[in-house]
């Protein structure tokens, strides 16, 4: 299997995967070496490159979704290789099959996302509605997040109903996840705050709850709210808030 | 890469070869991010891209150019550039862009 072959269907597998290419100096321009992250390797950047050093800065920079050049020194000089990180991509947990989550599902696909639409009401999460879902869970939404949040996951809550947001939020705040955000006025956030806190919920885990969700575009319709909400995703996976900083 | 394996995919399938070219490096204000990739079929097809349009006319025949001679190369685009490309960067940054062909 070639480099690129074995690269497509790591891709498309959404499995973890680098790759380095000799691209100036001294070496074969061009050579190439795949990683995985159990070490497992397909390829080869020529005898003269230090290939268990590269493996090791390939593994490193794959665990931190970081690409870039690096220099190794061979017999016949330096070498310069690109190393290119491809992690898995972020996932999006949409708690509510409610209208905003199908333009939502849709602009989180073109994002790059991938998308499990959470909804124990039969009539809300239909394939019909969200075929365009990776994934669509008709459980309770404690239960479909337990377990399944880590520092790649971005979780969107849409029901407005405590019944289901309190139990998400209970899973989703304390987790690893990057972004948690919830739909509803600031009356229904503060009534939801004092709830939680009621509860015992530490006040470092509810700060960091976006709320109400989205950035201020003026936007009513479903589609438009699902782009203030996208957009305000976009701006926390860079570290942001999308209110002016920077 | 992901974004241009489906025209990838459909130029093999037609029997076209590829190259591909990949910003490797940016310093200063650059357009795209380091692994922003561009693909080329050797029927003059084009998907993805390296920067905001700038250098995509350059970048597109240093592609032809390793399809018919199986190089890799890589390419230095700046905002004072006065290499053979004759091209420059509006945003006042510099990128390098790796371009190889893709074994058949």
């Amino acid at each position: 299997m070639s480099i690129y072959e074995a690269l497509t269907v790591a891709l498309a597998a959404e499995q973890p995967v680098v790759v380095a290419t000799v691209i100036g100096g001294a070496g074969a321009v061009g050579a190439k070496l795949l990683a995985r992250p159990g070490g497992e390797t397909l390829g080869s950047l020529g005898a003269d490159l230090p290939e268990v050093a590269i493996v090791q800065d390939m593994l490193a920079m794959l665990a931190r979704a970081e690409s870039g050049t690096r220099r190794y020194a061979t017999a016949a000089g330096e070498a310069e290789v690109f190393i290119e990180a491809y992690p898995p991509p972020p996932t999006m947990f949409i708690v509510g099959a409610v209208h905003i989550a199908i333009p939502l599902v849709t602009f989180a696909k073109v994002l790059g996302f991938r998308t499990v639409v959470v909804d124990a009401r039969g009539a809300f999460a239909t394939p019909e509605r969200f075929a365009h879902a990776d994934e669509l869970v008709n459980q309770w939404p404690d239960e479909a997040l337990h377990g399944r949040l880590n520092s790649n996951s971005f979780v969107v809550l849409l029901t407005h109903d405590p019944k289901l947001d309190d139990p998400a939020l209970k899973v989703a705040l304390p987790s690893p996840a990057r972004y948690v955000g919830a739909l509803g006025s600031p009356s229904t956030h503060a009534k939801r705050l004092a709830r939680l806190r009621g509860e015992g919920m530490p006040e470092a885990q509810l700060a960091r709850l976006h709320a109400p969700i989205g950035l201020k575009i003026g936007g009513n319709t479903p589609e438009e709210i699902a782009v203030s909400i996208i957009a305000e995703i976009v701006a926390a996976r860079h570290g942001l808030t999308g209110k002016g900083e920077g | 890469m992901k974004d241009v394996l489906p025209a990838i995919e459909q130029w093999r399938a037609r029997g076209e070869r590829v190259a591909i070219a990949t910003v490797v490096k940016t310093l200063g204000s650059a357009p795209r991010g380091i692994g922003a990739k561009m693909a080329v079929s050797s029927g003059g097809s084009m998907a993805g891209s390296v920067s905001g349009g700038c250098i995509e006319g350059a970048v597109f025949d240093a592609c032809q150019a390793a399809i018919a001679n199986g190089q890799a190369r890589l390419l230095h685009f700046g905002v004072a550039d006065d290499d053979a490309w004759d091209v420059g960067l509006a945003c006042g940054g510099t990128i390098d862009v790796f371009v190889e062909p893709l074994d058949p």
